[in-house]
């Protein structure tokens, strides 16, 4: 019944895209053999293609998932990928100088806390002055796309003042790339393991327990568990913006190379419909990532090839989260404010 | 000076009126229980739509396809919120998204690439005679496009149907116990219902505003978060329609503070005013959210 549901939904949205673009008079052929080349064509577009775009995917996935299952709608995953990328770019440029590993994990260290930080101002909103997330979060990531654009136009302005971007990080910082030929680098390891090491603690620890059991009914969790629920949020949120700040640090490591203004194409707002497909499962979020990657990858070789708007993106992944409302895929969730 | 403090006013009064008449559209919506967090994307159907009906039918023609677009918009989320019973918050994000991709899509495919340079008839000021001439406000205030009269006349309107009429208070009783009115003979899902494209019509018609009087162009993402930071201003004038006029135009007033401060010449980067909306938001509500208490049964799912 579920992989009936499953194969439904899919084909819905295909069918769904391919009329979208008939009615706009593009030639559907043409962008589906574009989008299924850019994304699978060959070991190189899905190495370089899929699988980059699909590691940040993944990350903020996570980071969106765990939050939701929290019951902490983090809609910021997009500021905190910002600000992330914006500490490890600050590190690389500005930081000691130390051998290559040593650098490569304070990078993701400071990616990750100033992630953590920037989603703790929701955080605090929430829990202290009752808040909805939902509108904070969305203020913060307005926020950080402008002080993205101060820095990089500002104090963090390439030496030579011509160009809105940062000077590139120094070697030492980047990922290296895996062996196969592809841009593929070892953040997408890294990806993985955090889905892993999510996955084990969602499933098997207490602290995964009392989330879930927060996100399911607080007022439950807090008067028959005895759960502080407002410390849950917090760590709720706090990983969520750690994991997201990562995605944006290990982007900068390992695919730009520097930091600019529009760094990410919206991953923070994908990553709600990666998270919301694998059903807030950690070890889903991972061939969900993976498919909106090939999505993303596909959807630039069809601007490229066949004239078509990438942004047509945000159509498949809305579609896709209506149609999982529709089929009743996504539970009703028990929401207070704390 | 006072042609500075006239330049404060109107830019006041020019970010308050979309704001006020998306945030006055989301009270009634809110007080039937409902939380459209789909308003960012209703005002930027609104615009598009605005866009789209000003190349057949001038600026009335815009107002019309920004309100129809902008019911389309809350017709869909009320079928999925009230008919389906889904979470609201998701399919508002659900439905914010989506209104991304269609208007970036189809004004790629309408207008291409060139599309910015297009420019579409506006709506001129409508001086009204006297008040206009009041000193230093009265241009900001009184000499206006028309769509600013009625973000001013649906305040006072608003208040009187909601507090001075059965229905009004059918529409409170939704919002604070939908069995209570269930039971009373008030169908639920109809207020809901209803609410909900009145909402639409007002989120179109800030996005109306901001393409047809005061850009005079489309542009991709050009609601720019103003359907949340109206959500935050419900909450700021707690959920009464003249407290969300108020706290509209003091979000208006407290933006146009950027003029003062770059007519003083201080030399702060411009990116500063650009979050300075954004960041206002989130102050205000640390200082208010706390102390207001929201209608019942705001974002819970009417199991009834």
């Amino acid at each position: 019944m579920r992989a009936l549901r499953a194969i439904a939904i899919v084909a819905a949205f295909i069918a769904g895209l391919a009329l979208f673009l008939v009615v706009l008079r593009y030639d559907a052929a043409r962008a589906a053999a574009a989008l299924v080349n850019g994304a699978f064509g060959s070991w190189y577009a899905f190495g370089s293609g899929t699988l980059v775009r699909a590691t940040p995917l993944v990350l903020t996935g996570l980071a969106v998932a765990i939050a939701f299952r929290g019951g902490v709608f983090n809609v910021g995953a997009e500021g905190q990928f910002l600000m992330g990328a914006t500490a490890a770019t600050a590190v690389a440029l500005y930081g000691p100088r130390i051998n290559s590993a040593a650098t490569v994990a304070l990078c993701f260290f400071a990616g990750a806390v100033l992630g953590a930080i920037w989603a703790a101002i929701a955080a605090l909103l929430r829990t202290r002055f009752h808040v909805l997330e939902v509108i904070s979060t969305i203020m913060l990531n307005f926020t950080a796309i402008y002080l993205v654009s101060y820095l990089v136009r500002g104090p963090m302005q390439e030496p030579t003042h011509v160009y809105p971007q940062t000077a590139s990080i120094p070697h030492a910082a980047e990922l290296t790339r895996l062996p196969g030929g592809t841009r593929l680098h070892a953040g997408f390891l890294v990806a993985l393991a955090s889905a892993g090491v999510a996955w084990w603690m969602m499933r098997s620890t207490a602290a995964g327990f009392r989330l879930r059991v927060t996100g399911l009914n607080p007022d439950a969790a807090s008067s028959a568990g005895r759960i502080d629920v407002r410390r849950v949020v917090f760590i709720a949120f706090a990983i969520s913006g750690a994991l997201a700040g990562l995605a944006g640090a290990i982007e900068v490591q390992g695919v730009t190379f520097a930091l600019y203004e529009n760094i990410s194409p919206g991953y923070g707002y994908t990553a709600i419909a990666v998270a919301l497909l694998a059903r807030l499962d950690a070890a889903l979020v991972v061939p969900a990532g993976i498919l909106f990657g090939a999505l993303e990858a596909g959807a630039a070789a069809m601007q490229r090839d066949a004239g078509v708007p990438s942004v047509v993106v945000s159509v498949v992944e809305a579609a896709l989260i209506l149609a999982l409302l529709a089929s009743r895929g996504i539970r009703h969730r028990f929401r207070e404010t704390v | 000076m006072s042609a500075l403090f006239a330049a404060f006013v109107a830019s006041a009064i020019r970010t308050a009126t979309p704001l006020g008449l998306a945030a006055l559209g989301e009270v009634v919506v809110e007080r039937a229980g409902i939380i459209n967090i789909s308003l960012e994307g209703v005002i930027l159907c609104g615009a598009f739509g605005a866009l789209l009906g000003s190349t057949y039918g001038g600026v009335v023609g815009g107002f019309v396809g920004a309100v129809v677009l902008g019911a389309a918009m809350t017709a869909v989320f009320a079928w999925f919120v009230v008919r389906l019973r889904a979470d609201q918050i998701i399919t508002g994000t659900a439905l914010t998204i989506l209104a991304m991709g269609v208007t970036g899509t189809l004004y790629r495919a309408l207008y291409g690439t060139a599309g910015a340079a297009l420019s579409i008839p506006t709506a001129g000021p409508l001086s009204i005679p006297g008040l206009s001439r009041i000193p230093v406000i009265g241009v900001g205030l009184f000499d206006e496009p028309a769509v600013t009269y009625a973000f001013y006349g649906s305040i006072f309107l608003l208040w009187w149907w909601m507090y001075r009429t059965l229905d009004g208070l059918g529409l409170r009783a939704v919002g604070e116990s939908p069995a209570a009115a269930r039971a009373a003979g008030i169908r639920v899902g109809r207020v809901r219902t209803l609410s909900l494209l009145f909402g639409g019509v007002m989120g179109g018609l800030a996005g109306g505003t901001l393409v047809l009087a005061q850009a005079g162009t489309f542009a991709e993402g050009m609601s720019a978060g103003r359907g949340f930071i109206a959500i935050a201003i419900v909450v700021l004038g707690r959920w009464h329609p003249v407290g969300v006029a108020i706290a509209a135009l003091v979000f208006g007033a407290a933006s146009a503070v950027q003029y003062l401060l770059q007519a003083a010449g201080l030399g702060l980067p411009y990116q500063l005013f650009l979050a300075l909306p954004y960041v206002l938001t989130l102050l205000a509500l640390a200082g208010v959210a706390g102390r207001t208490r929201a209608p019942a049964s705001l974002a819970k799912v009417d199991e009834a």
